[in-house]
């Protein structure tokens, strides 16, 4: 089993070296896809048919976690935000945002946990949690369409700034950079996968790696092991500034939330 | 917690074929995985599924440890008369999930 | 690049380990681990379900892409060419595969009510192999079709 890795490892190994390392030069506007225009026939239906998207299971058990009372206050999101269909409309799709209390940007799943310890006087939900997935995803779904909008916000400045360093900075035993492959060699083939640009167009998504729903920071935490590089925990504002920039980075593409991935 | 999508035409003519579909959430453990400490994850999976029309049973499917987290599985059936299509799932603990969807048959 | 980082298994071993550790007890998905089953393990299965009777090819359409992207979730579907009617339907539909672990797949039962005798599933494969599928009739024939699969692994091979 050992061996079987190690082999391709080290096929993978030729391949990576063999990637073009040039300056990053960002990908043009005009030039952005999302990975869904690569992936199977069969995958594509998965994602575009509700009825065989694992994701929407979860996106139901959101809606009955929305307007469930929680909480020392006892009080259910609904309670204040009313129908998430309307009242959530192109909220995930300007997510990361900056949060005046802590100074500093937060994602989708950390406001929700904000709103939990502010409002409903309830304990923070688990990163990756069944709870705290379906209620991203139940949000994240009312931007299903909507064109992806980070806020013009001049204080998430430094911190978009921070998420492009980590994006150019070369790290780990292979001494790669997410611009190496998504900027550089996206719609190449590494070891028969397709090098997609990396656009967090459907978070959170199932993954069929996976065989379960997760979160963008999820993959990230992935793609940072599979770089070999060390991996900040959950919550690292390492990710929040990340998301952030790719955000950016995507900015006007669709949002297809909750989406399948290979 | 909703555990169960179903996609069933409300509305069909009599002797229409129609197609359902079915999803449940389930991780189908196989029983080959292993956790970080290189212990065995134990086998769980739903084996056994189960569909009837007005209380005939229309299909029926042995599931193994193949088939993928998250069963999805769609199968045809004739309208023959209104009524509800009972589903119901069965894994290795002998617990069983089970849902209902009406229709009307012209 | 030094062959340092590849050449002790258990250095990997332990690099797994350290990744795990932090992990919010997520197992990795082990892929291409060691199949256990057999073309021989096959045919003892199928001959288990279905008797030792003859299986002609023809009449059933397996439908599984050549090339898959992830081999934990594959869309199969199976369609057998019958009227479906009390006198001439089919009864049973088995897939079986060769290298997995474990030979079965999923056994379908329908009858004439089913109008089609076509069903569709995802599934499992853990390396590139043959799928099988075998439709048993009414008048007690079999008829199958085979798919050779290609399954890749992919290419980030990832540690949670």
């Amino acid at each position: 089993m050992t061996h079987v890795r190690l082999a391709g490892f080290v096929a993978v190994l030729p391949l990576i070296c063999a990637l073009v390392p040039s300056l990053a030069t960002e990908i043009a506007p005009e030039n952005r896809r999302s990975a869904y225009a690569d992936m199977s026939r069969e995958t594509k239906a998965m994602q575009d048919d509700d009825t065989a998207n694992p994701a929407m299971l979860s996106v139901l058990d959101g809606e009955v976690l929305w307007s469930r009372k929680t909480g020392a206050a006892d009080r259910s999101c609904a309670d204040c935000h009313g129908d998430a269909t309307q009242s959530m409309k192109g909220v995930a799709a300007r997510y990361p945002a900056f949060d005046a209390k802590s100074g500093k940007p937060v994602d989708l799943e950390e406001r929700i946990n904000l709103e939990r310890a502010e409002h409903q006087k309830a304990p923070p939900l688990r990163f990756e949690s069944d709870e705290l997935l379906a209620l991203s995803a139940y949000v994240a779904r009312q931007s299903r369409g909507e064109p992806i909008a980070p806020p013009n916000d001049e204080r998430l400045a430094p911190f978009i700034a921070a998420g492009r360093a980590i994006f150019d900075k070369r790290q780990g035993q292979l001494n790669l950079s997410c611009a190496l492959c998504h900027d550089d060699n996206w719609g190449k083939r590494l070891a028969g996968n397709i090098v997609p640009q990396g656009h967090p167009t459907g978070y959170p998504l199932y993954r069929l790696e996976w065989q379960s729903l997760g979160s963008l920071q999820r993959r990230l935490r992935n793609c940072i092991s599979g770089m070999r590089a060390d991996v900040p925990d959950y919550g690292a504002p390492e990710y929040v500034n990340l998301e952030l920039f790719l955000m950016q980075r995507a900015r006007g593409m669709t949002m297809e939330s909750p989406a399948v991935r290979p | 917690m909703a555990r169960t999508l179903i996609n069933v035409p409300p509305k069909a003519k009599r002797g229409q074929v129609v197609e359902i579909k079915t999803l449940i959430s389930h991780v189908m453990e196989t029983g080959y995985r292993r956790n970080e400490t290189g212990v065995a994850i134990p086998r769980d999976i739903i084996n056994l599924f189960v569909c009837t029309y007005n209380g005939t049973e229309i299909f029926r499917a042995d599931l193994h440890q193949a088939i993928a987290a998250n069963p999805f599985i769609t199968f045809f059936t004739t309208a023959t008369e209104s009524g509800t299509l009972e589903f119901k799932w069965t894994d290795d603990n002998g617990q069983v999930e089970t849902a209902s969807a009406k229709i009307t048959v012209e | 690049m030094t062959d340092k980082s590849y050449s002790h298994p258990t250095r990997r071993a332990v690099l797994v380990g350290a990744a795990g550790a932090g992990a919010f007890g997520v197992a990795p998905f082990l892929t291409l681990r060691r199949a256990e089953a057999t073309p021989e393990t096959m045919k003892a299965a199928i001959h288990r379900l279905i008797g030792e009777s003859p299986v002609k090819k023809g009449k059933v359409t397996l439908d599984i892409p050549p090339l898959v992207e992830n081999g934990n979730t594959i869309a199969m579907s199976v369609a057998v060419d019958s009227p479906m009617t009390e006198a001439n339907h089919v009864k049973a539909i088995h897939v079986f595969n060769e290298k997995n672990p474990q030979p079965d797949i999923i056994s379908v039962h329908l009858g004439p009510r089913a109008g089609k005798a076509t069903f569709s599933t995802r599934i499992r494969l853990a390396d590139s192999q043959s799928v099988v599928a075998i439709a048993e009739m009414s008048d007690g024939t079999l008829w199958s079709d085979t798919v050779e699969v290609i399954v890749t692994i992919a290419a980030c091979l990832e540690y949670n």
